[in-house]
């Protein structure tokens, strides 16, 4: 499990999977994409039945789900007006630009070899990224590896708790995970300054 | 050959003119999960910083919560905020103090 490293000769950014971690990382990314695609970006509901149906230009409240309001923060501390305005002109393409960055990392990896359904052993998957794939998926490891720390909980400086949990705790298991992203994530960076 | 004939303009006020240049800031928030050289990463690319410049914004937000990042218009602050959100960072606009 090294990571990434940058490929002089071919300017590629490449790294090696086992068919499991290729499997993990795309089970992620499509999350990623369900939850994007699956709340509705709805409008706001308005008094007026007709402006409502003809508005479907975006939403302008905060989404319910803790994690896409985390991917979606309000853009204005202490004015809702503004910052619905804001979100109705910009979460719908951010919403496209993050689901088609997570589909990048599920397209990398199955013309990189990794199968529909993985059922063999031993699978090993060699990605190689251009430097503007490699960007896409270390936008979308930050907006997976938010979603799993809201999930979690996770918050500043509590480390120490999560690696006190038992082995076969599953919030320590999906901690792990986190924190295996946030290597890979770690790796690209380093890659992408050194090929810059 | 003509001259166009000059058109009579209400003459503006000046008082509307004298804003200051860039009355609005983007603020990046700190939050657990960003990696600190991610962040100065996306400082870079984005805003066009130097490594130093960019480092020093990311641990200011780091060590106190949160750092002004860039300034200008609202509609430019706008537009970094969106790109804030884009690459994952808690971001949000204000006027400036």
């Amino acid at each position: 499990m090294g990571g990434f490293s940058y490929h002089r000769r071919s300017k590629q950014i490449i790294a090696t999977f086992s068919g499991f971690e290729a499997d993990l990382l795309r089970s992620l990314a499509s999350q990623l994409v369900e939850l994007l695609r699956n709340e509705v970006a709805a409008p706001a509901e308005s008094d007026d039945p007709l402006e409502a149906l003809l508005d479907f230009s975006g939403p302008t409240t905060e989404p319910e789900d803790p994690v896409l309001k985390r991917l979606f923060p309000s853009a204005y501390g202490d004015d809702a007006e503004a910052a619905g305005e804001f979100r109705r002109f910009t979460e719908g393409g951010l919403r496209d630009g993050k689901a088609r960055a997570a589909s990048t990392i599920i397209d990398s990896l199955e013309e990189a070899g990794l199968p529909p359904e993985l059922d063999e052993d031993g699978l090993v998957i060699d990605v190689e990224l251009s430097i503007g794939d490699a960007e896409a998926w270390m936008r979308s490891f930050t907006d997976i590896r938010l979603a799993l720390a809201t999930r979690l909980g996770v918050e500043e400086g509590d480390e120490d708790f999560w690696d006190s949990l038992p082995e076969n705790d599953p919030a320590g298991q999906v901690y792990g995970i986190y924190q295996w992203v946030g290597i890979l994530q770690e790796t690209i960076v380093e890659s992408l300054v050194a090929a810059s | 050959m003509s001259t166009p004939s000059p058109v009579e303009l209400d003459e503006p006020e000046v008082d509307d003119l004298v804003a200051p240049a860039t009355p609005w800031v983007t603020i990046v928030w700190n939050d657990p999960v960003n990696l600190m050289s991610y962040v100065t990463f996306v400082f870079q690319k984005y805003f066009g910083y130097s490594k130093k410049k960019s480092e020093k914004l990311m641990m200011e937000v780091h060590n106190d919560g949160k750092s002004a990042v860039s300034s200008g218009s609202r509609e430019e602050m706008e537009r970094d905020v969106q790109a804030m959100h884009e690459y994952g960072l808690w971001a949000t606009l204000e006027k400036q103090d």
